[in-house]
């Protein structure tokens, strides 16, 4: 009962105000920096040595020379625990062996745990597919909705729930994006294929999250006699038990896996996290006051 | 709809206990209490059935350790209509290289993406890259040249020569129609004499005839033996061989005599291939990986179970029951899956899918059970209240599980390795999550409210 003098949509402009706080930092660092895109999307080599103990600054400095001593290009090396995590241009099996061979010469403890070599073909595909999936994904989403909402009683129509829905998960992808340009620059977290899989699991959860607010809606438009904008408040006041109890959820089993699910998904859960906390923010405070605003400027239009 | 829960709950107990059946670890001879040697084995079930298939979860080289190596096929020689042809006969001969070399599980799948033809190999267990390369990428094409009738015999363009063919047999050396493909098998013997390793021949009918014609004509003259556009060895034929018995001695070391014969049966490749993209995980990460998952799912289902419970007593109890149910099914499916051509490899991606999707589970849940509370505020009795909640979520929780499925079905049509077992997965549990929050978690409502 706390919540609910909670008044969502006489304050949506600092709802949208505080979104844009989030994401125009991140759409900055995108655009000044880039996206620091691993050998998935780039093509390259991605080699692990491992050792019995942690690994020293020395240590990784040698490894790097021996890298450098046969002509390859090292763009990364990072020391993880008890490893080392080597980012190359693309190494051939001929090299690598030489490689192991100088390797085990030089460090008898040391072994190689992991060698990926991924041709550029290979990179642009990834990249070309990963795009391809979230622009087909948001317009299958867009029909979806428009087609489930067909039924919905004026003033709303169908077509605007599909698109605010979207424009939600628009926002939780930059939020995503944008924080991981700024990772990315500061501290060299990767974009790798697991990052578009969280990428897009972030577009589902925000759906998902959306429609359940949507169909309160729809659903109190159909009995409701009050005005459009007090329709919508009521309707996420009642959600707003469940919205935050599913995101809790889902954010408790992210954190264990943050925190025991090792280092290979460190990132793709990161990624998790922020998306599922986006989109459950965008869900309750800008998708349906999005809806309200349309509606509003909708009716001034026909009064001019 | 009065004996109806009842039926519905023991349908669910039994489907339940046939999952846990299907999730029984595979042990042998363990003692319980009293009982010795007690051995379980969900897989003995299936041999009753005469499938010889194990009830096993396939593990993904990231969790296995093992190489996966993507090859391109060069098709520049291969008119289009024959491409997928070669395509497919390239795969079957390496699938029986790689079943002569002993990888037990390989996988390997071709793909054509822009017009590329690829295939792709995983070798799960396998370590050394280069063993696997070559054993794979070597063409092997066996054949067998001659000296041209006459010094400006016209003959291909010398660019299709081998190496230092015209040294041997003179610049009009021909081609005879003599392949690897006109042997019957090949196999390893030793020089009776040196002891060295050596690669013997038998050749097909069509082959011993050949071999008998140009031994025939070549009496007193050089046959050289090519592979791959290399001589490997180039004999002066004493008298006509009719038996359809040729050596290749050729100077080889055991490894080297073993691996040209396993290439020799397996056949030759019909097109060349290069490698694109591999990668190898060695055996401890993969396991590392499996060990931390696997705490991190069960940290998490516990986490739930509890926070469940805390947020709606009874009733996340149930939930809880009927989540564990939910687990089961889906595990018990990715078991099953094995058994057909279709068969699910867990990753760790798929991993974090699964668990992923035991959080939209608990949505379903928390969707119905935020409505039954509604109703019981605004005065319905407990009973009532159930039906209603159900009802008046499902809406939400179709619609939000059906956008999830377009995701799943794009990421799986779209992504490559790694996206598309964690879409799979995803898909699955999203499915199954829609049974067990309405099937499984109602008919338990009923079946202990209606007392």
């Amino acid at each position: 009962m706390k919540n609910k003098t909670l008044d969502v949509i006489g304050k949506k402009n600092l709802y949208f105000a505080l979104s844009l706080i989030v994401v125009i930092p991140g759409l900055i660092a995108l655009l000044l920096f880039g996206l620091n895109l691993s050998i998935d999307f780039t093509g390259g080599s991605r080699l692990t040595v491992s050792f019995p103990q942690k690994v020293e600054k020395t240590t990784s400095e040698k490894i790097k020379n021996i890298l450098v001593k046969e002509n390859l290009k090292v763009s990364t090396v990072e020391i993880s625990g008890k490893s080392i995590l080597i980012r190359t241009s693309p190494i051939n099996q001929e090299q690598n062996t030489k490689f192991i061979s100088t390797l085990s010469k030089e460090f008898k403890t040391a072994k190689e745990t992991q060698f990926e070599t991924i041709g550029p073909t290979i990179g642009a595909e990834t990249t070309a597919n990963a795009i391809k999936a979230v622009l087909l994904a948001s317009v299958l989403i867009i029909l979806y909705i428009t087609w489930s909402f067909r039924k919905v009683p004026k003033p709303a129509s169908s077509l605007r729930f599909g698109v605010s829905a979207i424009v939600a998960l628009i926002h939780d992808v930059l939020v995503v994006v944008g924080i991981f340009a700024i990772l990315g620059h500061f501290f060299g977290v990767e974009i790798d294929s697991l990052f578009v899989t969280a990428l897009l699991t972030v577009i589902g959860f925000s759906v998902h999250d959306t429609i359940v607010v949507f169909d309160r809606i729809r659903e109190n438009l159909r009995k409701s006699q009050g005005s459009f904008p007090q329709i919508v408040n009521d309707s996420i006041l009642q959600t707003l038990d469940r919205s935050l109890n599913t995101s809790l959820t889902v954010l408790l089993v992210l954190f264990a896996l943050l925190l025991f699910g090792g280092e290979t998904i460190k990132w793709f859960v990161v990624a998790l996290l922020i998306g599922v906390t986006s989109g459950t923010y965008s869900s309750i405070f800008n998708a349906s006051p999005i809806l309200v605003v349309w509606q509003e400027w909708s009716e001034k239009r026909k009064k001019v | 709809m009065k004996g109806s829960p009842r039926f519905l709950f023991f349908s669910i107990i039994l489907l339940t206990l046939v999952s846990v059946f299907i999730n029984l670890p595979n042990l042998q001879k363990i003692s319980l209490g009293p009982v010795k040697n007690l051995n379980i084995d969900p897989s003995s079930f299936l041999r009753t059935l005469r499938i010889s298939k194990n009830l096993e979860f396939r593990r993904g080289l990231d969790l296995e350790g093992g190489t996966s190596i993507t090859f391109k096929a060069d098709m520049t020689d291969v008119s289009g209509s024959q491409k997928s042809d070669a395509l497919n006969s390239a795969k079957t001969v390496i699938e029986k290289r790689i079943n002569l070399f002993g990888v037990s599980e390989p996988v390997i799948q071709t793909a054509t993406v822009n017009g590329d033809s690829r295939i792709i190999v995983e070798l799960p267990g396998v370590t050394d890259v280069n063993q696997a390369i070559n054993l794979i990428g070597t063409t092997a094409q066996l054949s067998f040249w001659e000296q041209g009738a006459t010094e400006s015999a016209k003959t291909a363009s010398p660019s299709a020569f081998p190496l230092g063919i015209t040294e041997i047999l003179g610049p009009g050396a021909v081609k005879t129609s003599l392949t690897g493909n006109d042997l019957e098998s090949s196999s390893v013997t030793f020089d009776q004499n040196t002891g060295n390793p050596q690669v013997q021949l038998v050749f097909s009918g069509k082959g011993t005839e050949k071999f008998a014609d140009i031994t025939k004509r070549n009496i007193n003259k050089i046959v050289a033996i090519v592979l791959d556009d290399q001589v490997i060895e180039a004999p002066r034929v004493n008298q006509a061989i009719l038996t359809g018995n040729a050596v290749i001695t050729g100077g080889f070391t055991l490894d080297k005599a073993k691996l040209l014969s396993t290439e020799l049966n397996a056949g030759a490749l019909p097109v060349p291939l290069s490698v694109l993209e591999q990668r190898v995980i060695g055996p401890t990460l993969g396991i590392e990986s499996l060990r931390k998952s696997f705490l991190a799912g069960v940290i998490g289902f516990l986490i739930i179970v509890v926070f469940m419970s805390i947020l709606y007593g009874r009733l996340g109890i149930i939930a809880s029951i009927a989540l564990v149910i939910y687990a089961l099914l889906v595990l018990s499916i990715f078991k099953i899956s094995n058994l057909s051509p279709y068969g699910i490899t867990l990753t760790l991606s798929g991993i974090a899918g699964f668990i992923l999707s035991i959080g939209m589970a608990v949505d379903a849940n928390i969707l119905i059970f935020e409505r039954i509370k509604e109703e019981k505020r605004l005065g319905k009795k407990q009973e009532e209240s159930i039906e209603i909640g159900f009802s008046r979520a499902w809406p939400s929780i179709r619609d939000s599980n059906i956008s999830t499925l377009i995701t799943s079905a794009i990421l799986y049509e779209f992504g490559t390795g790694v996206v598309k077992g964690f879409a799979l997965v995803l898909a699955i549990g999203v499915l199954v999550s829609m049974f067990s929050a309405i099937v499984v978690t109602r008919t338990f409502l009923r079946f202990f409210y209606e007392k």
